[in-house]
């Protein structure tokens, strides 16, 4: 533990690709993905919970699929398509999920929403119609200590049924 | 912010490339997969290593002679889904689908999941916590805090796939800097919480091999306080075969009641040649909880842990043997 400051940083050229943007950036290999884009990319919209896999709220999409960006590093998502809340609306027009969620009060304090409709986002691309079972299974790895979940599910609906 | 110490990273094209450095760099490195079981662990400081060695791609659920090899980067989630698999082997594929979380199974890796850490109250926390509290064997200490008196550390085997390939019989292919070996899955641990592992530091998973003969019946059910994320406090994997209604073979291994995934042979043997009714499937699960030894230092009560041991093997030999079961 002590002796870790002494370490040399070890710095890449890491080439990520976010909201479909390219970028190019000389990273400490160490830092994460949750790190890199709220610090340095300042696309704080992704926010950080517990920092150790047990919340969601950092969740990102990786090539479409939800990952949880504290426990990523950028190395290891150079070539995958990184999409982060900030690449949800379609220019000004927000993501039908963002205006169920707005609609029905599916965000209170609104730190887990982030993650949340990325996951929901997520899953409406696999299934298009999903159960409420599905629903549950696909926001399983996000918390939300707010809203009790009801209404988030009910917006999921809202927007699945109005993209459909 | 919990950040991960300084690193250096090495993304090694090939599985003896990546076992070659960590032979030469010894305990200063380790192999990270997903990095869901390492990264929160390196967070807390609970190793130190200075190095990490990427496991390259490998990558593919094959059947190959009533064999399923599966790629040790496969993740949970594509495991999970495999259509295969879970045909032919669904204990095993709903063992990988219950493990932590969607967006975790989606990083997490099945060789991963054979070789994540064991786990205990006193030692998945920070290191300032560890720091106040005072030290543990497991790391930076010299006394067991759930075992004072013990010289041991009985930190638990928290794999949820593990005990279902075990009783598959199934084995893992290890690369190492000479060259490549099989070993059984249950010659791949330990009983010790901190060397849980069999194998050698610098040997590479690169692949699970599960034998799936025609007609097995396989099951896997897991006890967590929370079914949406959380870490096994127990878990029962069974595969079975029957001819008509009398069992002509039974394996049953579990998870998280000792500090290696527990194959409890007495209650597979105990079963083979009777019929499946409550009363056997009742006395097969009592045998097989005997030798489970929860102890404090996971979720909820180590008194409780052990009773429902009894219950989620008989659930699990319920479920393999659906619709057969009388
Ligand atoms: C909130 C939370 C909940 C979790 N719940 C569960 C759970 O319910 N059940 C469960 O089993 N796990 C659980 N985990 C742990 C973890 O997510 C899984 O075990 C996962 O499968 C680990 O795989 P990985 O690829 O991420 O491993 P990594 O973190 O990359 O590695 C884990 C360990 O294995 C070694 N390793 C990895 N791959 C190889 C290889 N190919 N060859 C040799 N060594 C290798 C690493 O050096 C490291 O020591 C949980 C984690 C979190 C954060
Ligand atoms: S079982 Fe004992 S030695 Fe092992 S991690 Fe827990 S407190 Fe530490
Ligand atoms: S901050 Fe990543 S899961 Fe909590
Ligand atoms: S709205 Fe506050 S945590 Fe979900």
């Amino acid at each position: 533990m002590r002796s870790e400051l002494d370490r040399p940083v070890q710095r890449e050229l890491t080439r990520l690709r976010v909201n479909g943007e390219d970028l190019e950036l000389y990273l400490p290999v160490h830092k994460t993905l949750l790190e890199v884009l709220r610090e340095d990319l300042k696309l704080t919209g992704t926010k950080h919970g517990c920092e150790l896999g047990e919340c969601g709220t950092c969740t990102v999409l990786v090539d479409g699929e939800p990952q949880l960006s504290c426990l990523l590093l950028p190395l290891q998502a150079e070539g995958r398509e990184l999409t982060t809340v900030e690449g949800l609306a379609e220019g000004a027009a927000p993501h039908p999920l963002q205006v169920a969620f707005a609609e029905l009060g599916a965000a209170q304090c609104g730190y887990c929403t982030p993650g949340i409709l990325l996951a929901a986002k997520a899953l409406l691309v696999r299934d298009p119609r999903p159960s409420r079972d599905g629903i549950k299974e696909a926001l399983a790895g996000n918390l939300c200590r707010c809203t009790g979940y009801v209404k988030i599910i009910e917006a999921v609906e809202l927007a699945a049924e109005r993209m459909s | 912010m919990l950040r991960l110490p300084r690193l250096r990273y090495l993304r090694p094209a090939t599985a003896g490339e990546a076992a070659a450095s960590l032979s030469k760099l010894g305990s200063r490195a380790m192999f990270v997969a997903g990095g869901t079981d390492l990264f929160p662990n390196l967070k807390r400081r609970q190793f130190e290593p200075d190095t990490l060695v990427q496991v390259p791609p490998l990558k593919g659920v094959r059947r190959v002679d009533g064999h399923f090899e599966i790629g040790a980067t496969v993740t949970l989630a594509e495991a999970a889904a495999d259509p295969g698999l879970r045909a032919a082997l669904p204990g095993f594929a709903e063992a990988a689908g219950l493990v932590s979380s969607p967006p975790l199974r989606n990083a997490g890796t099945v060789g991963g999941n054979l070789c994540v850490d064991t786990r205990c109250n006193y030692y998945n926390m920070t290191y300032e916590w560890r720091k106040s509290i005072g030290f543990c064997l497991k790391k930076d200490g010299d006394i067991c805090l759930v075992a004072p008196s013990s010289p041991r550390c009985w930190a638990v085997s928290s794999s949820d796939t593990a005990p279902a390939a075990m009783v598959l019989g199934a084995s893992v292919v290890l690369v190492g800097p000479d060259g490549e070996r099989e070993l059984p899955v249950a010659e791949l641990y330990r009983d010790d919480g901190i060397e849980y592992l069999a194998k050698q530091p610098h040997e590479v998973v690169t692949a699970i091999r599960l034998p799936a003969p025609e007609g097995l019946l396989t099951a896997y059910v897991k006890l967590r306080r929370r079914g949406s994320i959380d870490f096994p406090l127990a878990g029962a994997a069974v595969a079975l075969t029957l001819d008509g209604p009398i069992v002509t073979g039974c394996r049953i291994a579990l998870a998280a009641v000792a500090s290696h995934p527990l194959e409890v042979p007495e209650a597979g043997a105990f079963l083979a040649g009777k019929r499946l009714t409550d009363e056997t499937i009742s006395a097969a699960a009592e045998l097989a909880a005997k030798p489970a030894r929860p102890l404090d230092n996971a979720d909820l009560t180590h008194f409780w842990r052990k009773k429902m041991v009894r219950v989620i093997v008989e659930r699990a030999i319920r479920q393999a043997a659906t619709p057969s079961t009388t």
